[in-house]
């Protein structure tokens, strides 16, 4: 990162926008404290000189505050103690006091949790809100939201917002870090784009429209969105019947209700829904990562066993899962070993690729699908967020799947890469691979999907294609069918 | 002037470059103890050739000594670090599995006599044996971690607890003592070569253990499990096998082990033998600057870290430490070495020859 400047005026919520490894994060860890700084100062209100931040404990005691991307506080805790972890004073602890502490911002703040409540029985929205809680507790002036609402759904979006509505009228100057243009243009008041580790500018919210803070990010004027759906379009064809994979009366343990599948070659469909009406579970039941229990799969009109996540991949079914750092990346391994794993795996264990295979593989995908690494050999952790995605998705493309499954996939993804991941899979089912696309977006499921499987509370409720692919239709479906 | 500078960066670069690998680590503590052991003493590196009580030609000092019980260590090593990359934990109770194998192999040679005049059964047989002992000792831990998802101390406490006992019990407790002299091959030395077989052994496991890892997908598959368990199962591995597997593999490191510990006296105590040799396999993994947490490790650091440990032991034995008091300074030693494998402080140095190498160019280019 280099020469940037950054004003947070008190009251205001500023947005931070740039893409993946544009120097967002970094920017954050040196006001925190986490990285050193080169050069450069810091300057708060109220005090004349450059203050002085060597530890993220230097910046809360100045008042700076951080809620992260990913919930850093401890699941197996109850929510009071979450709060007040850390800053107790001396040894003793008047537990129903600081219980009785807890309920009362948590009531404050319109907080659905109880103090007593262990924080992992709640959902990942209020998890995130007593993190905040717990921030506006210590008497902070900054807080600073990095990608908060990434895991939140849009009712949770909503009771976010209000909340930091409310911090503001108190005087809270927030950062706000967030891939979705929708919320800035929502809830803040300016925004800062940054763009490879150097400032591009601050803007009013009302001087920027969107499609120039998304060429201000990208550094290029954007390809028109409505230029894909055009594509989309084409190759949606509804008159291919065949099907390549069939499901019937699919039930895994993970608690979803039995449901039917089928996907056709070439095509794009969707499964939309809240969060937690069973999206995920339903793929996952597909490509076997969750026990199954019940019902039967069929390949081209023939019936397969699919127990395991092997015998999908054997029956060319790839899946990429919705949590990249849990479920999709081996962190230490490096680029090249986590592209090839899963091919390597299909392979056996006492083939494994010669070096040079190896690299020919790794070089081609990060070629292909412009992953930035300085090299193959680099661990995937050390790279930014969309270029992790980007090579769990090679590592399923390698593997040259007829049904790709891809489980939000442009989550904490900067726009730049969400398109070209749309783009790609648009390509990919014009070359006949069957896909199943899955995202929280509705607009990117309406650009990128020919026919919509909507859930709701784990069951499967509709199926929407044509001409009723619309966003009021969707909705309407979620919500539960037509209002009469 | 200029060339001399050019070798200077050179050299800087070359150590910079070795800081960052992971078997710069056991180097430089061999390196350490060599030189501690140089200065102190130059006699420590003193290599006679001498005629045993048999009359065969043998290699005796300390240097001798230190390939000969050190191979113990670097085998165990092997199947430890496989382990601890796996399953993130670490197998106690190698030792007490060491004493179930060779009490196995004293078992199988000595039939109902415990001192038998002639074996009772082929050396192969009893180490065969025991080898399909010790792996189903590895695969009972393995269960209890893989399966059941014990933590691997506590799942192998349950062994390091009961193992000599039950090795004591294969032979009734009894102390069967073999007088054929072939037998003390293994421990000993073969007539006609002056260097100890456990070396030779060693050498053994580790081309069968570098052949495996080049001709199979163990070391990824591994190290996969070790990191991010979750995602290896979406990848269509099955992690519980690959622990399993890995506990297995210790344990036919173990019955190497053992045989070569009942070898060397041709009889067994089984509350002395192989004692507390489970701490010094897992040092010699931490030495290697693997991560004990499990993930990515590196075979040939945790062999030569079994080295240097069994260095160390023998410099303390040549200054007379006694053996009670051993652990005590193995422990001082051990934590210097440790501190300095911590990420911490490896990163510290290598920015350290950073910015030497650029004082160096700002040199140069004054």
């Amino acid at each position: 990162m280099q020469g940037v400047n950054f004003t947070l005026c008190e009251g205001e919520i500023h947005a931070l926008m740039g893409e993946n490894g544009a120097g967002k994060s970094t920017l954050i860890k040196v006001l925190t404290g986490v990285y050193g700084k080169d050069e450069g100062e810091i300057f708060l209100k109220g005090k004349d000189k450059a203050v002085l931040i060597h530890s993220p404990q230097d910046a809360q005691k100045l008042g700076i505050s951080t809620v992260y991307q990913e919930i850093t506080l401890c699941p197996n805790l109850s929510v009071a103690e979450n709060m007040y972890i850390s800053r107790t004073k001396g040894i003793g602890q008047n537990w129903k006091k600081m219980n009785e502490d807890a309920g009362k911002i948590l009531k404050s703040l319109d907080i659905p949790a109880k103090a007593t409540q262990q924080l992992g029985s709640c959902s990942i929205a209020v998890q995130q809100m007593v993190a905040i809680a717990r921030a506006v507790d210590m008497d902070c002036k900054v807080l600073i939201l990095d990608e908060p609402t990434s895991s939140l759904d849009d009712q949770e979006v909503e009771k976010l917002f209000r909340l930091m509505r409310e911090l503001k009228a108190k005087g809270v100057g927030i950062i706000f870090v967030t891939h979705f243009l929708d919320q800035v243009y929502e809830v803040c008041d300016k925004i800062t784009v940054l763009r490879d580790g150097q400032l591009v500018g601050e803007y009013e919210i009302k001087d920027l429209p969107r499609v120039q803070l998304v060429s201000k990010m990208l550094g290029k004027e954007l390809d028109d969105m409505s230029d894909i759906r055009g594509e989309s379009s084409v190759y949606s064809k509804e008159d291919a019947s065949n099907h390549v994979f069939e499901a019937e009366g699919l039930v895994s343990n993970a608690g979803i209700k039995p449901f039917d599948f089928y996907i056709r070659k070439g095509e794009v469909n969707g499964f939309t829904g809240l969060l937690g009406s069973g999206r995920s579970e339903c793929v996952r039941a597909i490509f076997g990562a969750d026990r199954v229990i019940g019902g039967t799969v069929k390949k081209n009109g023939k019936e397969v066993k699919i127990s395991k996540p092997l015998d999908a991949m054997k029956n060319g079914i790839a899946y990429l899962p919705e949590d990249r750092k849990i479920d999709g990346i081996i962190g230490d391994l490096s680029v090249r070993e986590n592209i090839i794993l899963a091919l390597q795996v299909l392979k056996g264990f006492f083939k494994p690729f010669t070096k040079a295979e190896a690299n020919k593989f790794a070089e081609e995908y990060i070629k292909l699908l412009g992953i930035k690494t300085a090299s193959a050999d680099t661990p995937i952790k050390s790279l930014s967020g969309g270029n992790q995605q980007k090579a769990i998705l090679a590592r399923w493309l390698l593997m040259n799947p007829e049904y790709l499954i891809l489980d939000e996939p442009t989550r904490g993804i900067d726009i730049g890469t969400k398109i070209d991941i749309q783009k790609l899979v648009l390509k990919l089912a014009s070359e006949g691979m069957s896909v199943t696309f899955i995202s929280s977006e509705t607009d990117e499921m309406l650009r990128t999907c020919s026919r919509l499987v909507v859930m709701r509370d784990r069951k499967v409720v509709g199926e929407l294609s044509g001409d009723d692919l619309t966003q009021n239709k969707i909705m309407n479906t979620i919500a539960g069918g037509d209002k009469k | 002037m200029q060339s001399k500078a050019l070798k200077k960066t050179g050299m800087v670069e070359i150590c910079s470059k070795l800081f960052r690998k992971q078997i710069f680590i056991p180097i430089a503590a061999l390196l350490l103890l060599a030189i501690f052991n140089l200065i102190n003493d130059p006699s420590f590196y003193k290599i006679t050739l001498g005629y045993n009580s048999v009359g065969d030609p043998v290699l005796s000092g300390y240097l001798i000594e230190i390939l000969d019980y050190g191979s113990e260590l670097a085998i165990l090593a092997i199947g430890m670090t496989l382990v601890t990359a796996a399953t993130g934990g670490q197998d106690i109770s190698v030792g007490a599995a060491i004493a179930i194998s060779g009490s196995v192999v004293l078992r199988v040679l000595c039939g109902t006599n415990s001192r038998p005049e002639t074996l009772q059964a082929p050396i192969i047989v009893a180490f065969l044996v025991s080898c399909v002992t010790a792996m189903l000792f590895g695969a009972f831990n393995g269960v209890l971690v893989a399966y059941f998802k014990i933590q691997p101390m506590v799942a192998t406490l349950i062994l390091f607890t009961a193992g000599r006992s039950i090795a004591a019990w294969i032979n009734k407790n009894e102390l069967p003592i073999i007088s054929e002299p072939s037998f003390g091959y293994f421990g000993g030395f073969i007539p006609g070569i002056p260097i100890p077989t456990p070396f030779f052994l060693a050498v053994i496991c580790m081309i069968v253990a570098a052949l495996l890892l080049k001709f199979t997908n163990l070391g990824l598959y591994t190290q996969a499990v070790g990191i991010n368990e979750s995602s290896s199962k979406l990848n269509g591995l099955n992690p519980m096998v690959i622990k399993f597997l890995t506990f297995v593999i210790l344990g036919l490191c173990v019955a190497v082990a053992g045989l070569i510990k009942v070898s060397r006296f041709s009889t067994i105590n089984y509350s002395v033998v192989a004692k507390d040799i489970e701490m010094d396999a897992i040092l010699a993994v931490a030495l290697g600057g693997n991560a004990l947490g499990g993930g990515k490790f590196s075979m040939a650091a945790s062999i030569l870290g079994a080295y240097v440990i069994q260095f160390l032991t023998t410099t303390l034995y040549k200054f007379n430490v006694q053996s009670d008091a051993l652990p005590a300074y193995k422990a001082v030693v051990v934590i210097v070495l440790v501190v300095l494998s911590a990420p911490i402080v490896r990163d510290w140095l290598s920015k350290t020859w950073k910015k030497m190498k650029l004082k160096l160019h700002v040199k140069e280019v004054a």
